[in-house]
This record gives C-alpha cells, sequence and structure tokens, in this order.
C-alpha cells in the first residue's frame, strides 16, 4: 500500500464509524429551551449583533484596497460557502478555515493586516457569511488533499490530552448525552460556530471553544493559528457532515 | 456605542398595541470582575434606556450591572399617529446611541 | 479568575421554604423607599423567570399584567430585585401614557440561587408585587471568567 493511502482508509474507516447524520445531535438539542429560544428569535439572537456589523464591514472599503463586496459581490452569494468549509487552497497547498480564507483576502487583495480569529470584525464577517449558508447541511470535502488534514484531525481528537488525559472522544463520544456537573456533554459538534455563548457572554470562535477544552484537561491549548487546531476543525466538521449549519448558533 | 438592532412594525393600526425589541451591543461591564493580576475592572455598563414617540416618552429604563451583556429589551407601545420613534441608550461615560424609526399609523 | 473545570455537582443549593424566608434588609429597604411604606400586595403583575437556571450570564425575565387595571390605576413603573446579587437591582422601568401593555422582558445576571422580586407602582398609589425563587446551577466546563 502506498503511504498516502493510508490515511485515507484510517479516515475512511473513522468515518463510517459514527452514525448518520439523522442521528447526530447538534448542541442545539442539548441546550436548555431558553437557549434555544434565544436561536430560534433572529430579533433575540445576540449573534446577530454581529451578522449586521459583518453585512456592513462586507460592503465597506478598507483604507487600502477593495471592499469585500467589489470582488465578490452581494454578500448572499456567499451561500453554501461556510457549508464546506475548512477546503484545500491547491494555490497553497494547505487547508484553510474561513478566518485563514478571509486574512488571505485582506492580506493580499485589500491591504489589509489579518485580524485575529476573536477580533470583533473577523467574527462579524465569518458570522455573516455564515449566517448566508443556513439550513444547509455542512460537507466539507473529504477526498483528496483534505483527506490527509482531517485523519490528523481524527487522530487528535482521540489522543488523550492533559493532566487530566481525556481525548475529546472520552467525553464528547463515549460519554455524550452524560451530564457534567449541571450540563449535558454534546457531541461537539462544529455546525453553529461562530456562536454566542452565554458563558462567554460573546460571539467566539470554533478555535476559542476548543482552546477551552484544552485548558478544561489541563493541556497546553493550541494556538488558533497551528495546523492542529486546523486539522481538528476539518476533522469536526467530516465528523458532524450533514447537520445544519445553525450560525450564528447561541449555546449556555 | 454599536448600532442597535430594533425590531418595529413599520405600520400599524390605530389603537393597536405593537412590541419594540432591542438588541445592543455593550459588555455590560459590571465592576464585579477582576483582571488576572486582581485589579478590579471598573464598572462601565449602559445605565439608562429612553423611548419617545411622537416626542413623548413612551418608555424609561434604568439599567444595573445585573443587565446582561448585550442588552436585550422587550416593551409595547400604543399606536397613536404616524410619527417617529426615538431610542437613546446611554452609558457610564455619558456616550449615546440613537436609533429612530418611522412608524406608520393607518 | 484562571480557567476551571468543575467536575462535581456545581452550585445546585438548597433554598428553604418561601414561607421561612424574610425578604434581605437591603432589598426590604429598597422597596420601602419606593413604596413610602404602603402595604405591597399580591397580584396585579406576573413575573415569569425560569426555576432552574443553566447559566446565570444570561436570563429570560419578563414582567406580564395579565388584566390591565383601570387608567386611574394604571401601572407607572415596574422594579425587579435579585436579593442575592451583588447590587439586588435589576433594573427599574418606568411606563409612559402611549405605552401599551406594561410589562417587559429583558435578560438579566444571576450570581447565585436565590428570590426575585418584582415590584409595580399603580397611578392609584397602590402597590403590587409577585415573586420567585430559583436555582443557578453552573456550567460544567468554562472559559476564563
Amino acid at each position: 500500500m502506498r503511504a498516502a493511502a493510508l490515511p485515507v482508509l484510517v479516515l475512511v474507516l473513522l468515518l463510517h464509524a459514527l452514525p448518520a447524520a439523522a442521528q447526530k445531535r447538534s448542541g442545539y438539542q442539548d441546550a436548555g429551551p431558553q437557549v434555544r429560544a434565544m436561536q430560534d428569535d433572529d430579533a433575540a439572537n445576540p449573534g446577530f449583533l454581529w451578522v449586521e456589523q459583518g453585512r456592513a464591514a462586507w460592503q465597506a472599503s478598507p483604507p487600502g484596497g477593495p471592499a469585500c463586496a467589489a470582488c465578490h459581490g452581494e454578500i448572499a452569494a456567499m451561500r453554501g460557502v461556510a457549508a464546506r468549509y475548512p477546503a484545500f487552497d491547491p494555490a497553497r497547498g494547505v487547508a484553510l478555515d474561513l478566518t485563514r480564507r478571509i486574512n488571505i483576502c485582506r492580506t493580499e487583495r485589500q491591504s489589509a493586516r489579518p485580524l485575529a480569529s476573536e477580533a470583533n470584525e473577523m467574527l462579524a464577517l465569518t458570522a455573516a457569511i455564515g449566517v448566508e449558508s443556513r439550513g444547509m447541511s455542512h460537507r466539507i470535502a473529504t477526498d483528496g488533499a483534505m483527506a490527509a488534514v482531517i485523519a490528523r484531525g481524527a487522530a487528535l481528537f482521540n489522543t488523550r490530552l492533559g493532566q487530566l488525559n481525556l481525548s475529546c472522544a472520552q467525553c464528547h463520544e463515549e460519554r455524550a448525552g452524560a451530564r457534567l456537573g449541571g450540563a449535558v456533554i454534546p457531541e461537539g459538534h462544529a455546525n453553529a460556530y461562530p456562536e454566542y455563548r452565554l458563558e462567554w457572554q460573546t460571539l467566539g470562535s470554533l478555535p476559542r471553544r476548543i482552546r477551552a477544552c484544552l485548558t478544561g484537561v489541563r493541556a497546553e491549548p493550541w494556538p488558533a493559528e497551528a495546523p492542529e487546531m486546523l486539522a481538528l476543525e476539518a476533522y469536526l466538521a467530516a465528523r458532524g457532515e450533514g447537520l445544519a449549519i445553525e450560525t450564528p448558533g447561541v449555546r449556555p | 456605542m454599536a448600532r442597535p438592532l430594533v425590531s418595529i412594525p413599520k405600520s400599524v393600526r390605530r389603537g393597536d398595541i405593537f412590541d419594540i425589541r432591542i438588541l445592543i451591543a455593550h459588555p455590560m461591564e459590571s465592576g464585579q470582575r477582576r483582571d488576572d493580576s486582581g485589579r478590579a475592572i471598573p464598572r462601565e455598563i449602559i445605565n439608562r434606556f429612553i423611548c419617545t414617540y411622537g416626542g413623548e416618552e413612551v418608555f424609561r429604563a434604568e439599567f444595573f450591572p445585573a443587565i446582561a451583556a448585550n442588552p436585550f429589551l422587550t416593551f409595547s407601545v400604543r399606536a397613536v399617529e404616524t410619527g417617529m420613534i426615538v431610542m437613546t441608550w446611554t452609558d457610564d461615560l455619558g456616550a449615546s446611541q440613537f436609533e429612530s424609526a418611522e412608524i406608520i399609523v393607518t | 479568575m484562571r480557567r476551571r473545570m468543575l467536575i462535581a455537582g456545581a452550585a445546585l443549593l438548597a433554598l428553604p421554604p418561601a414561607s421561612a424566608r424574610a425578604t434581605k434588609p437591603e432589598v426590604a429597604a429598597a422597596i420601602r423607599a419606593l413604596t413610602g411604606g404602603a402595604p405591597l400586595r399580591q397580584g396585579r403583575i406576573k413575573l415569569d423567570i425560569p426555576l432552574l437556571v443553566e447559566n446565570g450570564n444570561a436570563v429570560a425575565l419578563s414582567v406580564t399584567v395579565p388584566e390591565a387595571p383601570p387608567e386611574a390605576a394604571r401601572i407607572r413603573s415596574i422594579h425587579i430585585f435579585a436579593e442575592s446579587n451583588p447590587n439586588p437591582n435589576v433594573i427599574n422601568a418606568f411606563f409612559g401614557p402611549r405605552s401599551g401593555r406594561p410589562g417587559l422582558s429583558t435578560r438579566i445576571r444571576l450570581a447565585t440561587s436565590q428570590t426575585m422580586i418584582a415590584v409595580a407602582a399603580c397611578a392609584d398609589g397602590s402597590f403590587w408585587t409577585d415573586s420567585v425563587e430559583l436555582l443557578v446551577t453552573l456550567a460544567a466546563c468554562l472559559d476564563e471568567v
């Protein structure tokens, strides 16, 4: 067997071991009625403060370059984009999440500085782009170059980490649906980011949530820019394949 | 302060009661938290909201630090005449954010 | 505060029954300042808030008036108190003559399990109240506070 085929095979086995989309539980289903009500009503969902900011930023020209809209047209043209990210960029030979994709646009096309993943303007843009895919199935490419990225993420998901020596899978698969303190352990899907967490009292990215898990098990968290983070994001997307995009989700 | 999100009907029938729902981006720093070095983070909240309709005050609220971040509020107004609804949020620093909408009364 | 993980039962506190409890002095004084000592009656307003709160950072609260009193007794203001918050005042709301139904909905912060009290001041000088005892549990895995 060629070496390159191995991650693909591992991935195929891993993804086939997972339940079908219909049986996957979005974190929405594990949230309480109040949290669900906040997400159900756009006028009550604080995430829409960022969506509106992002829609305005989409139209605004940064000092040194064109607005997003100058190249991409109306933001409605972004429908489906968030549903297929992370994706592989063949020109650069790397996988990108939306945050990285936006920063490439900023630095290469807009003569603007890259934004941190938790910067309000970045969250606003990813929320505004993400909401265009709301209701669509999250379905990223899992073949070609993405296979190796996802396989790396799968390996990380199943690796015990930190002083508590816990893997992602031990909580979010083996114990999903059980309780930790007063809260139900969700399956850990990535279909609602950026999401408004009551705990954060603000909108935040998937890497922020992953870092909280890592510090929770007393592991050294990867920075948002780390390839490990992107690999895990890609695996989570593939693992949650078929779940509807809920951006901007609301969670406890 | 950032621009608020306001849900308000465009037109209503005279005498009807309609809801106004507002959200505004604000951390509502309570004054109860401490930073990593133990220093108290000073309170900085939106402390006041006023809604006028045709120049007359219809609803006013005093907020305390117990109001959650990104304050959300729903209240109702009785449709009397076509006119401007003007809403003003004011924070501890004295900065204000305004938002207005015309309501058509038929 | 640093991030932390709470494995055990978080903050489920048992509360004594309402009849055994008295309003905390600080809140009682605030209500007295409002009413000028006039009696507080049960009724007219209804305080809606979940009895079990999964996250104290944003709790939906609403005050409704099931039956609007006659114009001479219209509700002028509604005041909400959270007895065991560091500052028990939550919101004071004032209703002009053009307001529709008196009442409001908002989202509030609760430091711990406690009693919430709503007081309404009516144009006829009467004061009405409703209260709710609730439990606040903490999320298990917390990010930076």
